[in-house]
């Protein structure tokens, strides 16, 4: 097992690296590239050669990376032009992170607490209406683009029904202490029930936006390998066994069905990733999503650097904990 | 008792899990099927399939719209018959009148006319990004399926690099890296988020397709390594790459809506494009929700015509299905 993981870590950090020297390339490559984008239009020619010197940008290609990533790996992975400018790009990450988290936790957690148990229905009900709905809701679902669901949700349950906040974490005015950034878990520590209550409920409604496509997706793979399961024979057999359909269920169907969903649950951090850049936009949730937005369209090329590193490596560091989970819950795996 | 060999997919990564859900669907091109065709017997079964039959009738209506819509639409998409009408202050968006049925934008150009041509727009970019996506994926998996070797081991590795970012963000970062953004730039983003895919989707069936019998009959019959790869194993390696095909249509008109809506699509708004129209309707929410409410139920229909389409195919053409 220690193995395992060892040997998934290195190929973990090798992913990582030829992922830096790639958006490294694509950013350097570009026409004006960081110089322009620093100048704008007041750059002359004496100027521009003047501060691609003090940048190094005279330097050719391997040189400039190997000072970047000398420069990294102290963390200095240079500052923000246009996010917020003048602060540190790995700074911003962090600062920004707590609320990312928040919001891809609790969309998960709506995905896996909707999509496992309505796919396990609709796979055991197949069809009947409630598979026949479900299926097509979860096909509607990815058709959706992202952030018109976010606005339907704002639309409807912010601006004409008045239910839920608008937008952002906190309501103004209100004073709450903080200790882990996470607002609905600084309020339970502290217990100030007012401010965790009050941020749940700016959650809802972003948290549901970024959760369709999650939930549609492990709704599918739910409902197929169940599907799959219970056509096999170790089924039929406990069933023949007279085993009642309690443990069937979960010791011959569950436990053998959950397999592929544990997989996909993993992969939807992607989109979860991607996801947020349009929530946090149409919420105004100052996360790693918004500042990705901001950073794209104002071209920050070092705070899009450091983002698109450590969504990559958030990624694939997921993905590793779903295959050390994969093998905890296969003891086939783990035994080999 | 001996561990059986064949078990579970032994400490794969999610990367190459990801792929072997890919390579399932590729190697389900080369079962065969005693008589019958697989696209006959595919067929079969399709054309009684009534989500295969919505999804096809989705389609089918919506490239006919893209083809006549500038002899539907009343208007010229870019002029601006309504621009007296637009009170920056009061009155934003121009609500419906006589010859305007569904208003104006804010700009006082007709909103129906808009919403017709744009179909056009929004065809382009769909079938473009999906070409390129398979262009370049074709190319690829070619290469790698049909030569091996280093350059097999070579390009899955770019190919397993590219899938380990998440795609859409994927998407953003080459848009994002465009100077000066275009339906270019916003057809590039979108399609070579799509090479890895269609890539590894190809190689698998090539490999299948390597290892089948009539290649080996033609192999021995002298035929040249050309045409075997382009005469006999390309078109039987193509089944799979068409659904996925279909499917990467429907991503890639949503995908280019994410990308309108955060200023990274093409600013020139003189040809209407359903993506574009949402995103730009954004400021206008509050005053003028149908603005948005417009373009985005054609592109959730139209999407969800190519998923259905796709994910029928997918069904009728994966051979554990086949009965």
């Amino acid at each position: 097992m220690l193995r395992f993981v060892l040997r998934r870590l290195i190929q973990m950090v090798g992913v990582v690296l030829v992922l830096s020297v790639l958006v490294f390339v694509w950013l350097r490559s570009l026409p004006g590239g960081p110089v322009s984008a620093l100048l704008g239009e007041r750059g002359t020619p004496e100027r521009r050669a003047a501060l691609e010197k003090a940048l190094g940008l005279d330097q050719p290609l391997p040189v400039q990376y190997l000072r970047y990533m000398e420069r990294a790996v102290q963390g200095d992975f240079g500052v923000s032009t246009k996010v917020l400018p003048g602060e540190d790009a790995l700074d911003i990450f962090f600062a920004r992170l707590p609320a990312t988290i928040e919001l891809s936790f609790f969309a998960l957690v709506i995905a896996i607490a909707l999509g496992i148990p309505l796919g396990y229905l609709a796979a055991r009900r197949k069809g009947t209406p409630l598979d026949t709905t479900t299926v097509i809701f979860s096909l509607v679902g990815v058709a959706v683009p992202v952030f018109f669901t976010g606005f339907l949700l704002k639309y409807f349950f912010a601006v004409e029904w008045n239910l839920l906040p608008v937008s952002g974490r906190q309501s103004t005015g209100l004073d709450a202490t903080r200790v882990t950034g996470l607002f609905v878990l600084d309020g339970i520590l502290t217990r100030e029930w007012d401010a965790a209550w009050d941020a749940l409920k700016h959650l809802v409604l972003p948290a549901v936006a970024l959760a369709t496509i999650p939930f549609a997706v492990i709704f599918r793979i739910t409902r197929a390998s169940v599907l799959d399961v219970l056509d096999e024979d170790y089924v039929r057999t406990a069933e023949a066994k007279g085993l009642t359909a309690q443990v069937i269920r979960g010791r011959h169907v569950l436990r053998n069905a959950i397999l592929p969903v544990v997989t996909t649950v993993g992969l939807q951090v992607g989109a979860l990733l991607s996801g947020a850049v349009l929530t946090e936009t149409v919420f105004s949730i100052r996360g790693i999503g918004d500042a990705l937005a901001t950073a794209f369209r104002d071209k920050d090329y070092p705070v899009l650097q450091v983002l698109i590193i450590a969504a990559a490596a958030i990624y694939v560091l997921v993905n590793l904990l779903v295959d050390i989970a994969y093998a905890v819950i296969d003891p086939r795996i783990r035994t080999r | 008792m001996t561990p059986t060999p064949e078990l579970p997919p032994e400490r794969t990564t999610y990367a190459e899990r990801r792929s072997q859900r890919i390579d399932a669907l590729a190697s389900a091109s080369a079962a065969e099927e005693g008589g019958v065709s697989l696209i006959k017997s595919a067929w079969r079964r399709l054309r009684r399939n009534p989500v295969f039959l919505v999804g096809l009738a989705i389609t089918v209506a919506f490239i006919a719209l893209a083809l006549v819509a500038p002899w539907l639409a009343p208007w010229d998409p870019a002029a601006r018959p309504l621009l007296d009408d637009v009170r920056p202050q009061s009155n934003p968006v121009p609500g419906p009148e006589a010859g305007h049925p569904l208003g104006a934008d804010d700009k006082g150009r007709d909103l129906l006319s808009r919403l017709l041509v744009g179909s056009q727009q929004t065809l382009l970019v769909g079938v473009l990004a999906t070409f390129f996506g398979l262009l370049g994926g074709l190319v690829l998996g070619t290469l790698a399926g049909a030569v091996g070797g280093w350059i097999d081991s070579l390009v899955m590795r770019i190919v397993d690099v590219m899938l380990s970012i998440p795609s859409l963000l994927l998407a953003f970062t080459l848009a994002a890296l465009a100077t000066r953004p275009s339906q270019w730039t916003l057809i590039i983003a979108i399609a070579t988020v799509q090479v890895p895919i269609f890539a590894r989707l190809l190689r698998g069936s090539m490999l299948a397709q390597r290892a089948s019998d009539h290649v080996l009959a033609a192999r021995s019959l002298g035929v040249k390594q050309r045409a075997i790869v382009f005469r006999h194993m390309l078109p039987n390696a193509l089944g799979p790459v068409i659904v996925q095909a279909t499917l990467v249509l429907a991503v890639a008109i949503i995908d280019a809506a994410a990308l309108s809506f955060l200023g990274l699509g093409n600013p020139d708004d003189r040809r209407p494009e359903w993506g574009q129209m949402l995103g730009k309707a954004q400021p206008f929410l509050g005053e003028a929700p149908h603005l948005a409410f417009y373009p985005a139920a054609c592109i959730i229909v139209v999407a969800l015509g190519f998923t259905l389409m796709g994910e029928s195919l997918r069904e009728a053409l994966d051979p554990k299905t086949r009965r």
